[in-house]
């Protein structure tokens, strides 16, 4: 196990028109992994980041940096920087001078602020642009900008503010690649926030999904995708099918009148539960061959995929990814397998979540 | 399309018009009055009598004087001002309360300063009551600048106010999060940011500061003579207005000096 650098123990925000921000967050972040908190807008992931970067206090509960309590030390005498989701780069400074902020405040010899901004800036490969107004950058290199500044006073934490969002698509993607990387070169703590799910799945070690508040579910990418605690999570991070069923017996669950084997336990008899199929685990095939039937209704050319919108008998929706395009207006049979299938508890706590997976699990 | 054109065009009217009756019209008959003597002769003598004569130069030298110190003082005032400002909850209404004596009559303003600090007025009772000798305070070149100052302070806070509120709160999050202390953030970062502001105060208050005619008489005691106060001798006075009338363009040039000094181009490169 690596080191814990930050760490939140009981943390709560509320503010003074009553709401809360933030309801019992607890959460360890060790040395050099990336992290993410992911969720809807409002769900109070920011204010997680402000709050260890300094810029709000907590109502109540801790935050740790390296062991110490810092809720009392002010931003700038903590060792973390943050990349700003509008960068927040100083418009009558030019990169170099940007870049150089931290250290010149520091009274950094003269010497070595040129050279650590040099470094930064190879870095973010921009080191040809050091006397470049911020006006004549593009979003993408102001970006790049923003971390060379922050990442120059060498923090052991970096705290990255939806740095991606205002990004078109295909800079959002190549940026993804080289965050992580950059991530890795480095070897410090990332903690990065976005409501982007793909984003999110792509770059992280470890996701804590929020909502309301709330940490739901901590987990690394691929654990978060198969095995979903809730319905929100679910529904949050992929596309996903999510029927209501029943747990009849220990890997056997019951949905639209057909019993399934599945891969899931330690529910009740008989308990109610959700059932997530994941729209690329359907696979189209014959009515007569099909586990279920269902009537086309609309499809989509997605470039590397077709989105298939069915119905079946019940009137539930049917999203289905394919390589091959069907018939519209046609009735189709789905197949999957037991592992296709996710089946979630209501109101299942992320403990009981967690020591019910351990349990069958090995 | 044509529809369109002309329709544009009613909308500049009443600009152009303002423009053509109250600046160029205004500023080109000064022009012309100001190569007339007082006998209606064209003559170049006023510029001469204006350059040559150490009066006029000694009028506008004060003048400046004066004009730069009102500028400076209601800066050092205005500027922490706004800072505290725009840091304030309800800082629409603390800014609302600082225009406030802009709509009072600045007779009405000078007169109540005469109340204030004349031999027998307020603050002079106050001295005594603390044991202080009454003191002439009017009538002096610190009351002078103080009251213009004074007067001054709502137009100069105005801009820098309106520049401050513009700067956006993660400019001084990523300040002090790059672990700038609130000094550093202030000098490298808040008022480089307001310079703006700071450069259209100067330009509202100085200029007018060059030719304040009423307080330099109700205050100043007509002991300091500006070029303002000149302007109103040669007008009113003495019937002089080819000599008004050159001091005026000699006014109107400084004017277009400060505002090329303070003009807001586009940052140049630093090395």
């Amino acid at each position: 196990m690596s080191k814990t650098i930050v760490e939140l123990k009981d943390v709560y925000k509320t503010y003074d028109d009553g709401f809360t921000a933030l309801k019992d967050i607890s959460f360890k972040l060790n040395q050099g992994e990336f992290y993410t908190l992911l969720g809807p807008s409002g769900c109070g992931k920011t204010t997680i980041l402000q709050s260890i970067a300094g810029f709000t206090e907590v109502t109540s509960g801790e935050v740790l940096f390296d062991g110490k309590r810092i809720n009392d030390i002010p931003a700038n005498k903590r060792q973390l920087n943050t990349v700003f989701q509008d960068y927040a780069l100083f418009p009558n400074m030019n990169v170099f001078e940007n870049v150089a902020f931290g250290l010149v405040v520091h009274n950094i010899k003269k010497d070595e602020v040129e050279q650590r901004v040099h470094d930064a800036l190879k870095m973010v490969q921009l080191e040809k642009y050091a006397n470049r107004e911020i006006s004549e950058l593009s979003g993408g290199q102001q970006q790049r900008i923003a971390i060379a500044r922050a990442i120059v006073n060498r923090p052991k934490v970096l705290l990255l503010d939806e740095p991606l969002s205002a990004l078109d698509a295909k800079l959002r993607k190549d940026m993804q690649y080289e965050l992580r990387e950059l991530q890795q070169q480095l070897g410090i703590t990332f903690l990065f926030v976005t409501h982007d799910q793909e984003e999110a799945l792509a770059m992280s070690d470890e996701i804590f999904v929020m909502n309301k508040g709330e940490i739901l579910q901590k987990g690394d990418p691929v654990d978060i995708y198969d095995e979903p605690i809730n319905h929100f999570v679910a529904d949050f991070i992929g596309e996903s099918n999510i029927i209501p069923g029943k747990m009849v017996a220990d890997f056997q669950v019951a949905f639209l009148g057909h019993q399934f084997e599945c891969s899931d336990a330690g529910m009740r008899p008989n308990e109610p539960v959700e059932v997530v199929i994941r729209p690329e685990d359907l696979v189209i095939t014959t009515p007569e061959k099909g586990k279920l039937q269902v009537k086309v209704d609309t499809q989509l050319f997605r470039g590397d995929y077709y989105e298939i919108l069915a119905y079946d008998e019940q009137g539930n929706e049917w999203l289905i990814h394919s390589t091959n395009a069907t018939k519209d207006d046609s009735i189709v049979g789905l197949t999957f397998g037991p592992n296709d299938m996710h089946i979630m508890r209501y109101n299942e706590s992320e403990a009981k979540f967690n020591s019910r997976l351990e349990s069958y699990e090995d | 399309m044509a529809m369109k054109k002309s329709f544009k065009g009613l909308f500049y009217t009443p600009y152009i018009l303002w423009l053509a009756m109250f600046v160029i019209a205004p500023v080109a008959l000064i022009i012309y009055y100001s190569f007339f003597d007082i006998h209606h002769q064209f003559t170049l003598s006023n510029y001469r009598v204006f350059f040559e004569s150490g009066t006029y130069l000694t009028m506008t030298a004060n003048s400046v004087l004066y004009a730069f110190l009102i500028t400076v003082i209601s800066i050092l005032i205005s500027y922490p001002m706004a800072l505290v400002i725009s840091k304030l909850k309800h800082r629409d209404l603390w800014i609302l309360l600082v225009i406030l004596p802009t709509w009072i009559n600045l007779l009405l303003k000078a007169y109540a300063f005469i109340g204030l600090l004349s031999r027998d007025g307020l603050v002079n009772n106050l001295f005594e009551f603390f044991g202080i000798p009454a003191q002439q305070m009017l009538f002096t070149d610190t009351s002078f600048i103080l009251v213009a100052a004074y007067i001054q302070i709502p137009f100069m806070i105005l801009p820098i106010y309106n520049s401050m509120t513009d700067i956006s709160d993660s400019y001084i999050r990523a300040s002090s999060d790059l672990g700038a202390t609130k000094w550093q953030t202030l000098t490298k970062i808040i008022i480089p940011m307001t310079m703006p502001g700071i450069k259209s105060g100067i330009q509202i208050v100085f200029i007018p500061s060059l030719s304040l005619f009423m307080l330099s008489r109700l205050i100043g005691g007509n002991k300091i003579i500006t070029l303002g106060t000149a302007v109103e001798e040669h007008f009113l006075t003495t019937m002089n207005w080819g000599m008004g009338s050159t001091i005026g363009v000699v006014l109107i040039i400084s004017m277009v000096v400060v505002m090329l000094f303070t003009n807001t181009k586009r940052k140049g490169r630093r090395s």
